[in-house]
């Protein structure tokens, strides 16, 4: 029991940058843009959303005097969306613009976003004389939260009132997006967008604008999860290539999601609890990296199965990998 | 009429539009006149749709001013189009699948933060109650069938406040019956006050339908003549430039031996939906066999089955060919396209979906030759020499316009890429030639080339199969005309003892039985 | 509305390969105008670091040999993914098709080589290699043949699963014996590639397959077959094309040069099995290929520009301190601008000016 209520909390904190990289994939894509460059801006995020509060606390202990906490984790939370942004606003201008292959953008976006992360984790380190580590105090922004009364409710304290803040921060993004795309004027334009830009445009919504605000954004939110990797999962320490795959994994998450940002919660719980289960769940005989395996094998069965299960709903925006181009002759 | 500005609705003056280096549009010039219905003429390519795009704000003209309601304009984009009260239906419907017939009449629409579904769709059955279309707003646009679509197309025209409407061929896909109701509410909408052009190039709808007609011809602007002073002549020689015959020749043939019998035959769609349900026909040697039906009604399932291309659940496709000196009807369901080819069975298709399916679009014309026949020389290396003769053969032949057989086809015009497409199905000298949609988006020279080039397969006494949309020319071209209805054959007839309307009852029956049924 | 310019964009008919070519220089520079700035923001001299890397990948016959040698991969590798990206297949799975090339050659490498003659026991791990790598490729297509499985995270999953494997190896059956780390152990001499001129002759054999996939593509049925196939699934099954076949038979190729590639790595570079014997180049030779746009001549030229790169990127490391993941910095940008360029090449911005009556 205590097992299983330690793997579901580990899933959750696993799972949240998938989500964040799940929902910013899912918001590309319903714009008709498949931007395989997830891993990428989530690289752009992690050093942006460590590098920023890191140099604000260099500042601050020059000065002598503490950093505070919100401010580190405001400014965390900022740069990340703005790297990941960044780099989904080079995506953008190469496809919507200049209509460049969407596949091969993305991946460069991956290669590009790669290099980033791991040359200014470095960079900042060497000058560091080291590595780059936060300080305490604004680790403990990111520290598990402790709400008066609910944390400690037995099991269901643990289980939903003791996470950092992201983990909520996610979970009501989720949410929101979901209303978003099944109520708003704006969502249905957007799904529109990304179904059938030429009818869209014909209708009046400028779909250029559509496209970037969504591509922009969610390679914003893509670099949040990022900065969850650097900021949470590692503990304010650069790690080397400390996103490894987990870009990749939200880009197949949201075939599994099924477009859907709520299934996206449970998507992403699932694969959380793969990547960590080895941690809690030993079956005797089984070396450890099988397990290491386990949520790319099942990323492949999900592949798997949702092809040979085609459905007319909840299939991937049909416009997806095509540029759109009004006076295309 | 003193041709006062106000009595205009739209007035388009010396409008020019380029397309690279093609001139589209030069120096048009369209007035429409306030609750007029105007018929804009033309072949195809003659910049009908371009035109009009320009203003309903899909494309920019490259100069030249637009007047609406007497006042000079400047409209960038669809939306600005929408404020000044144009709508457009497109031929080719712009409606979001996945979504709803409300969704998509709200989509684009300013508005607050949510979409009120509720007033929506009580303000789309008051419209539809006007002018009587029928329609369940909540019904998805994927489950819909054509004139269906075009419903919605013109409730979203006129739910944004439409005073001009401007319709694209409107009736490409619609029954003779379809037609006359649409014809019904343009009407209505007229007495209503509205203002509508209708694009088309089918004179008789002309003449039932509109007060003028505007003429184009390659991009120019021809004429504006009274309907009522109008004979299909006279527009006819307008359209093309000079008088032209518009009979399709028929030539007079022997039928001969049944060359293809097809027994039965059922094919499902991905989703399990039965294609094609049990048809059953024979083609005979040397007669043009035309195939009639609503889009979607099985042509294209039919085609492809008849091709090897489908995969068959039941019934059999027999092909007349020779084996060791006996002729026999040989089964090819269930066969790969090679082993269908070593029993000798010769068999041309040309897809509705020319650059999709029956060409390489970015491949030359020598490489689009060889597709169906590159495997015929042993080794593992290509052979370029005999397609590269075939190709500058078809050119010369067919007076195909290209700078060389090197130019990759996707460059050329319509006409040219049907006429390489035709041109070398028919150089392998098949016995069954079957064609799906061949004067689709042709002007009218390529497309009397066409029918001249299937009427001499006839006499050579090959066994054509015809699937067209256009009546008319059906009527004109078949020797007997099968017509498909949801997947089944509802008849086959001969054109002289039939009628369109006769015709066009046939295309639906079968879907009036079901609903009977179920 | 007042009178205003607008730029609009035209599709351009044909532009002479000249200004082609000069357009991509442009962009080139651009690329590597960019990357100055990003030099300069670190406090150095751009031109000081890229005659560094200039020095540091070409400047003497020891670091030319490990150029070519950094080149041989990317090359074999880039021909194997352009057979697959050919008939859009995309295939970014070369870097766990090495891994298991690497890891099938590496059997008969670690386990087998007292029992066979030299010749013989490299002929061996060659078709080992490819034989794995091939396997390893096929496993995607045969979904994508049957279902339409989407081949793109397919091929990377089992990336990570090849890295996984390898872990799982080098920690447990794999392990060098006596030795404290997880870590496979050398190859035995008899088990490692001659040289010619100072490098391992997998250069020969990467110029001879230069020019056998020239060959392949543009005079061979498959090569056409494959081209059709890319176009459009439809038209190839119009034309009679067995498309799963076709699909199936040619990631086989694809991946088995990726084998190829990293029993070369191992055999000639190596000489051990360890999760950076792909090192990114299966990612890497997705941009060369591309940058060649798939010609196999020009996949040459664009391998030993990337190799020049990242070897140049060492460089700075120790000269500068620069991280040398300015390497993958490097290549992003300028396939940035050479995807970007394409757009000028493809159309032209028209600058018109309106006037309006009245205005």
């Amino acid at each position: 029991m205590n097992t299983l209520l330690n793997l579901a909390v580990a899933a959750v904190l696993a799972g949240t940058p998938l989500l964040l990289g799940t929902l910013g994939e899912i918001l590309t894509e319903k714009s008709g843009n498949i931007n395989l460059g997830v891993e990428g801006m989530m690289f752009m995020g992690a050093i942006a959303g460590l590098a920023a509060p890191y140099l604000y606390e260099q500042q601050v202990l020059l000065v002598g005097s503490t950093p505070s906490k919100l401010a580190g984790a405001f400014l965390a939370l900022a740069a990340s969306f703005l790297a990941g942004a960044l780099g989904a606003l080079i995506y953008g201008f190469l496809t919507i613009t200049l209509r460049a292959n969407q596949n091969v953008t993305g991946l460069t976006l991956t290669i590009f976003g790669t290099g980033i992360g791991n040359f200014f984790g470095e960079y900042l380190g060497s000058q560091a004389g080291g590595y780059v580590a936060l300080g305490d105090e604004l680790k403990a922004a990111f520290a598990n939260l402790s709400i008066p009364g609910l944390s400690q409710i037995p099991v269901i304290g643990k289980l939903f009132f003791q996470y950092n803040w992201v983990v909520y921060f996610a979970i009501v993004l989720a949410l929101c997006m979901n209303h978003f795309f099944q109520r708003t004027r704006v969502g249905l334009n957007l799904r529109a967008v990304g179904e059938d830009p030429a009818t869209a445009d014909a209708a009046g919504i400028n779909v250029t604008r559509y496209k970037y605000a969504a591509t922009v954004i969610g390679g914003g939110i893509c670099g949040i999860g990022g900065m969850y990797m650097s900021m949470v999962t590692t503990s304010g320490v650069w790690v080397y290539n400390c996103v490894s795959g987990y870009g990749w994994l939200a880009v197949a998450l949201v075939i599994f999601a099924t477009w859907n940002p709520a299934r996206a919660l449970l998507a992403a719980l699932i694969f959380g609890g793969l990547t960590v289960l080895r941690l809690y769940l030993r079956i005797p005989g089984m070396p450890m990296q099988i397990y290491e395996m386990f949520p790319y094998i099942a990323t492949i069965l999900v592949l798997i199965v949702t092809s040979i299960r085609q459905s007319r709903e909840n299939v991937q925006p049909k416009s997806c990998g095509k540029n759109y181009f009004r006076e295309e002759r | 009429m003193d041709g006062h500005t106000l009595d205009y609705a739209v007035q388009m003056k010396n409008i020019t539009k380029f397309f690279g280096t093609v001139t589209a549009n030069h120096q048009v010039s369209l007035e429409l006149r306030n609750g007029e219905i105007l018929a804009l003429l033309g072949e195809n390519g003659s910049g009908k749709t371009t035109l009009m795009n320009m203003l309903s704000g899909i494309y920019f003209p490259d100069s030249g001013t637009i007047k609406i309601r007497g006042r000079e304009v400047t409209i960038r984009s669809p939306r600005d189009a929408f404020e000044l009260g144009i709508g457009m239906i497109h031929q080719h419907y712009k409606l979001v699948e996945p979504l709803t017939a409300a969704e998509n009449i709200v989509l684009g629409l300013p508005g607050g933060m949510y979409v009120n579904r509720r007033q929506v769709n009580e303000k789309v059955r008051e419209i539809s109650r006007r002018y009587q279309f029928d329609l369940n707003p909540k019904k998805k646009i994927y489950s819909m069938s054509v004139s269906e679509k075009q419903t919605v197309e013109i409730l979203k025209a006129l739910y944004r406040g439409a005073e001009i409407l401007i319709l694209d061929e409107p009736t490409a896909v619609l029954t003779p019956q379809e037609t006359e109701k649409l014809f019904t509410v343009l009407r209505n909408m007229k007495e209503d006050g509205k203002s509508i052009i209708i694009i088309t190039h089918k004179l008789h709808e002309v003449l039932a339908i509109s007060d003028r007609v505007t003429i184009l011809r390659k991009g120019e602007y021809i004429g504006t003549v009274e309907t009522a002073a109008a004979t299909q002549e006279d527009l006819t020689e307008k359209m093309v430039g000079r008088p032209i015959s518009l009979e399709i020749e028929r030539p007079k043939t022997q039928r001969g031996e049944e060359m293809l019998k097809v027994v039965d035959l059922t094919c499902l769609r991905p989703d399990r939906v039965k294609a094609l349900n049990k048809v059953s026909f024979s083609a005979y040697a040397g007669e043009i066999l035309g195939i009639a039906g609503i889009a979607g009604s099985g042509q294209k399932e039919l085609c492809e089955a008849i091709a090897g291309l489908y995969p068959v659940s039941g019934g059999s496709i027999l092909y007349n060919c020779q084996t060791d000196g006996t002729q026999v009807m040989e089964n090819i369901v269930g066969q790969r396209s090679d082993q269908i080819y070593r029993k000798g069975i010769s068999m041309a298709f040309v897809p509705e979906d020319r650059l999709g399916m029956g060409l390489v679009g970015s491949m030359d014309m020598v490489d689009n030759v060889m597709l169906r026949s590159y495997r015929r020389n042993p080794g593992i290396f290509v052979d370029r020499k005999k397609p590269k003769e075939i190709s500058e053969k078809l050119i010369r032949d067919l007076e195909i316009q290209t700078p060389g057989v090197h130019t990759p086809v996707r460059r050329l015009s319509g006409g040219n890429v049907q006429k390489i497409l035709l041109g070398r199905e028919i150089a392998y000298e098949p016995l069954v030639l079957v064609v799906a949609y061949p004067v689709r988006g042709l002007d009218i020279n390529s497309s009397y080339k066409i029918y001249d080039m299937l009427g001499e397969q006839k006499k050579k006494g090959v066994a054509v199969i015809f699937v067209g949309e256009d009546l008319d020319v059906l009527m004109e071209i078949s020797d007997r005309i099968l017509v498909l209805c949801g997947g089944k054959v509802s008849g086959v007839v001969k054109p002289e003892e039939t009628t369109k309307e006769k015709l066009g009852l046939m295309m639906l029956r079968v879907t009036q039985d079901e609903e009977v049924i179920e | 509305m007042k009178g205003q310019r607008m730029i609009r964009m035209v599709k351009r008919d044909a532009i002479s390969s000249k200004k082609q070519w000069m357009i991509r220089g442009i962009a080139l520079v651009g690329a590597l105008l960019a990357g100055a700035f990003l030099i300069l923001s670190l406090g150095h001299n751009p031109l000081a670091v890229y005659k560094d890397m200039l020095a540091g990948a070409l400047g003497t016959p020891t670091v030319r040999r490990e150029t070519v040698k950094l080149a041989i991969p990317l090359l074999i590798t880039a021909i194997g993914i352009s057979f697959a990206f050919q008939m859009r297949f995309w295939n970014i799975g070369a870097e766990g098709q090495i891994l298991m090339g690497a890891v099938c050659a590496g059997y008969f490498a670690f386990f087998q080589y007292d029992n066979l003659p030299r010749p013989l026991l490299i002929l061996v791990m060659m078709l080992a290699g490819m034989i794995g790598g091939g396997i390893y490729g096929m496993i995607p297509a045969l979904f994508k043949a049957k279902w339409g499985t989407n081949e793109t995270l397919f091929t990377l999953m089992l990336n990570y699963i090849a890295l996984a494997f390898i872990k799982y190896l080098k920690n447990g059956p794999w392990k060098a014996p006596h030795s404290q780390f997880p870590k496979m152990a050398m190859l035995d001499d008899r088990a490692r590639l001659g040289k010619i001129l100072g490098i391992h002759w997998g250069w020969i054999l990467a110029l001879v397959l230069v020019v056998l996939a020239y060959f392949y593509f543009t005079k061979t049925k498959q090569g056409y077959e494959i081209s059709v196939v890319g176009e459009s699934t439809d038209t190839a099954r119009y034309a009679g094309i067995p498309v799963s076949f076709v699909l199936i038979r040619t990631m086989i190729l694809s991946g088995a040069l990726a084998g190829l590639a990293g029993m070369l790595q191992l055999a000639g570079s190596d000489y051990t099995i360890t999760e950076s014997t792909a090192g990114g180049v299966g990612f890497t030779v997705i941009t060369v290929a591309w940058m060649a746009k798939m010609n196999s001549f020009g996949m040459l030229a664009v391998a030993v520009f990337i190799a020049v790169l990242e070897r140049g990127s060492n460089k700075i490391q120790t000269t500068f301190k620069i991280p040398a993941s300015a390497a993958e910095v490097l290549t992003g940008m300028i396939l940035f601008f050479m995807l970007g360029c394409e757009f000028f090449i493809n159309y032209k911005l028209v600058v018109s000016k309106r006037e309006e009556a009245g205005a």
